[in-house]
């Protein structure tokens, strides 16, 4: 029996921790009231996802993960929160209350949906996982700038985009232009 | 002999399935919060959580079908997700400002 030797099970071990805790904070993120503990139990969600990426071996996008995401976006969301000083929201106030339960279940439709998607055999499996230095940071940045690859005309447009941003979120936030 | 038994080990450490099906399971808990979500900066989270399930999609393919694609598309889609909550956030502040509530429930002056 060769696929199965003990030395697999770290790396299991360690998806089933990073990933139920993934989804446990996921649901607590979802189903808490209080929209700063939303934001916190989102950061401890990124950051399991990030264990994630570090264990699919890309090592570069596991830190642009926290710095980013947990560094930046979630700092700007806890931010805003706090600007806008929103409490707890009171539930009388729900007019859209019945909502709730079509949207669980049609939630879980989708979730048996993509289920069935994700467990049809793949065209091409071939997990041979023989090339472990496609994360690093010399890999990507040979990969982005690649004038032969499809990626550079993406990136220097992502440039146009971050700066449309920044504008416009300057513009909108602005008390009066 | 332990360096083939150490590439069979990779080979079948995690199956890519279990990733997708992860990745699938937060992109719902995703879906479901945005729907059941009153307050617009939460509904934001949601969005966030969703666009990172995909990111882990496009890194499991990458890692197993040994293609440097999923890192790129990855990249492009956090830069996106960091563009878009700047901007939603901005349009929440200015929202805040004038109507001091910005339940989405409430949020209506762009209905016809």
């Amino acid at each position: 029996m060769p696929p199965t030797s003990p030395g697999v099970t770290g790396e299991m071990i360690l998806f089933i921790i990073f990933g139920a805790a993934a989804i446990a904070t996921a649901l607590v993120m979802v189903l808490q009231t209080n929209p700063v503990r939303s934001a916190l139990f989102l950061v401890l969600n990124l950051f399991c996802v990030a264990v994630l990426y570090l264990l699919l071996n890309a090592w570069f996008l596991a830190a642009v993960q926290v710095l980013v995401y947990t560094g930046a976006i979630m700092v700007l969301f806890l931010f805003v929160i706090m600007l806008l000083n929103l409490g707890t929201p009171d539930r009388e106030a729900d007019r859209l209350r019945p909502q709730q339960p079509i949207a669980v279940l049609s939630g879980l439709v989708l979730a048996l949906i993509i289920g069935g998607v994700v467990l049809s055999p793949l065209p091409n499996p071939s997990p041979t996982l023989r090339d472990d230095r496609l994360g690093t940071v010399e890999a990507i940045g040979r990969n982005l700038f690649d004038p032969a690859q499809p990626w550079l005309f993406p990136f220097e447009v992502t440039s146009i985009l971050l700066l449309i941003a920044v504008i416009g979120s300057v513009v909108l936030a602005k008390r009066r232009l | 002999m332990p360096e083939s038994q150490a590439v069979t080990a990779a080979a079948a450490a995690v199956p890519l399935s279990w990733y997708l099906m992860l990745s699938a399971v937060l992109f719902t808990i995703g879906v479901v919060g945005v729907l059941i979500k009153r307050n617009p900066i939460v509904i934001f989270m949601c969005i966030e959580l969703m666009l990172n399930s995909v990111n882990v999609t496009f890194i499991a393919f990458a890692r197993y079908l040994g293609d440097t694609g999923g890192l790129m598309f990855t990249i492009f889609v956090m830069a996106v997700a960091a563009a878009e909550v700047a901007v939603g956030l901005g349009i929440l502040i200015s929202i805040f400002r004038s109507r001091e509530n910005i339940n989405v429930d409430e949020i209506n002056i762009m209905q016809g």
